[in-house]
């Protein structure tokens, strides 16, 4: 029961299996039917069975007083700070404002990345007088944004929102433009031989040949997103886990911040496994997207 | 017309370059050739004798010749849905299911309808109804070429032009999508021009084979295959018209096997 739950997880987290692969994988279980369920097993075990006996040596190890419980306080000091947290609502109210942010600037940026990479990828010039500034703006780090933000945009939400934008918007922008210049020649040359407008050929060729690739700025681009709020809010903000995390450091707190810093990680795989559920929905012709 | 029969296409004095560098090589030269409404013909020729060229000029993707090719008195210099094209890849698209890649040949502007209608025929025509739903990675080699057929015959065009198109398949399922196509030509009654590097296959097919020469690329014969049809490939006229058409493709080879022995 409890190796099928597992199963079940594993499979999640591998972002399920498409229905055309179920074909290839059950060929491929007749194969080696014996095989294949051991590997499975061991990968359970190693998958889950690792993080556990980490966390019961770090237990262990607070409940012996070889850990400081002021500097690393025991798992369960923090598990009991979580489930008060969640009681009282605060870890919401905190969550609740970074992903609001989060959903706005990633908004933006995927908008701004996607149409600047479809103009880029499809007009040469555009691409030739845009490389410069590209080149120098995408290596810089987001959190170098956040103090000239501030001075422009004030202490509010738009300079979070802001660095949240430029954090996704790079990765977008540079994998739809790849996407669009990969385009099959082939397709194109098909479609002028069936007469087809720029629109048709835009929308029914170009795009859908990029998705597989803009997909892939996509999922980049929340990572960056999810990441750039928190240091956003660690520099400078009232509410938002990253003001968690840093208003208890100030209130030395250790078991505060480290909820914190775990619910980013989680909530960080969630989002990541979201995407991933929608691009196999949206791309469930690709084969090449494998689990 | 003048002559009673029409012609479907008309070639004269084509002729093609292809710049290399600071060269130029010749690719076809003074081709003329006249096609029948409803004739099946077969291109053969060592790969690189500009065959495919050739086709490509015919269906309007390449610009740049000297000559004249009209299909029924209007001059082609661009493509059109008056003539299909069906390529040695399949080139559907990975994200359409097979019903919409179909539907892709159709012009926008007909209705929704009438498109379903249109597709629903052409699927039956290359017997994949079941598969309307499917996507293309779902389907066999065999089964790709055929959507592609159905793809490039849905305008009703006068001509359907084959470039190689079972050369990626294995030899069963080439065989077996031979028959098809003679069973589609005479339903559809589409001239139909095939570029192929296989001679049975240009026999089993053709009413006229056109052998071409290499470098540069000219008809150097045309050979009549009047037989009956489904010819049998044993056959003894069938065999003679093999050997005949494989003498043309030896008599070059030998003289180049000496260097080699």
């Amino acid at each position: 029961m409890i190796s099928l739950l597992f199963f079940r997880i594993r499979k999640i987290i591998n972002g399920g299996m498409k229905l055309e692969e179920i074909n290839i994988s059950i060929e491929r279980k007749q194969l080696s039917k014996r095989k294949f369920k051991w590997s499975n097993l061991v990968d359970e075990i190693l998958m889950f069975g690792v993080p556990i006996i980490i966390i019961l040596i770090w237990e262990i190890s607070s409940r012996l007083g070889i850990l400081n419980a002021s500097i690393l306080p025991a798992p369960s000091t923090i598990w009991d700070t979580l489930v008060s947290m969640i009681v009282s609502g605060e870890i919401f109210i905190h969550l609740e404002t970074s992903l609001l942010r989060v959903i706005k600037g990633y908004a933006l940026g995927s908008f701004l990345g996607i149409t600047l990479g479809t103009l880029m990828g499809l007009i040469k010039k555009l691409d030739r007088a845009l490389t410069f500034i590209v080149g120098i703006f995408r290596p810089i780090p987001v959190i170098a944004w956040v103090p000239i933000l501030i001075l422009w945009l004030g202490i509010d939400e738009a300079s979070k929102v802001t660095v949240i934008t430029i954090g996704s918007f790079w990765p977008i922008l540079l994998n739809t433009i790849h996407g669009i210049k990969n385009t099959d020649k082939k397709y194109l040359e098909l479609a002028y031989t069936l007469e087809k407008s720029k629109r048709v050929i835009l929308f029914k060729i170009i795009l859908p040949s990029a998705l597989p690739s803009i997909f892939t700025g996509l999922r980049i681009g929340i990572g960056n997103a999810w990441m750039s709020v928190v240091g956003a809010e660690l520099i400078a903000a009232a509410s938002g886990i990253g003001y968690l995390i840093s208003y208890a450091r100030e209130l030395s707190q250790p078991d505060v911040m480290l909820v914190g810093v775990c619910s980013i990680g989680i909530i960080g795989l969630l989002i990541d496994l979201i995407i991933k559920g929608i691009e196999k929905r949206v791309l469930r012709w690709n084969i090449n997207i494998q689990s | 017309m003048k002559n009673g029969l029409e012609k479907i296409l008309k070639i004269e004095y084509l002729n093609k370059e292809f710049s290399i560098d600071a060269g130029s090589v010749k690719v076809l030269k003074d081709i003329n050739l006249e096609i029948n409404e409803n004739e099946f013909i077969s291109i053969v020729g060592a790969s690189g004798c500009g065959k495919s060229t050739l086709l490509r000029i015919i269906g309007g993707l390449e610009k740049e010749f000297k000559g004249n090719l009209y299909s029924k008195n209007n001059k082609i210099n661009k493509p059109g849905l008056d003539r299909g094209i069906v390529f040695q890849e399949d080139r559907l698209f990975p994200w359409l299911t097979i019903e919409k890649n179909i539907e892709f040949g159709l012009p926008e502007k007909i209705n929704e309808l009438e498109k379903k209608k249109i597709v629903n025929r052409y699927l039956e025509l290359v017997g994949l109804e079941k598969f309307s739903k499917a996507y293309p990675h779902q389907l066999s080699g065999g089964m790709k070429q055929r959507v592609s057929i159905a793809r490039g015959l849905i305008n009703n065009p006068d001509i359907l032009l084959l470039d190689e198109p079972f050369g990626a398949l294995d030899a069963f399922t080439r065989m077996n999508m031979q028959r098809e196509i003679l069973n589609i030509w005479e339903k559809e009654k589409t001239t139909m021009i095939l570029v192929t590097h296989d001679i049975d296959e240009a026999i089993f097919l053709a009413d006229r084979v056109i052998v071409m020469s290499n470098r540069p690329g000219t008809i150097k014969k045309v050979i009549n295959v009047e037989l009956p049809r489904p010819r049998v490939r044993s056959n003894f006229d069938y065999i003679k018209i093999r050997n005949e058409i494989y003498k043309e493709f030896f008599e070059e080879s030998e003289k180049t096997l000496e260097y080699y022995i």
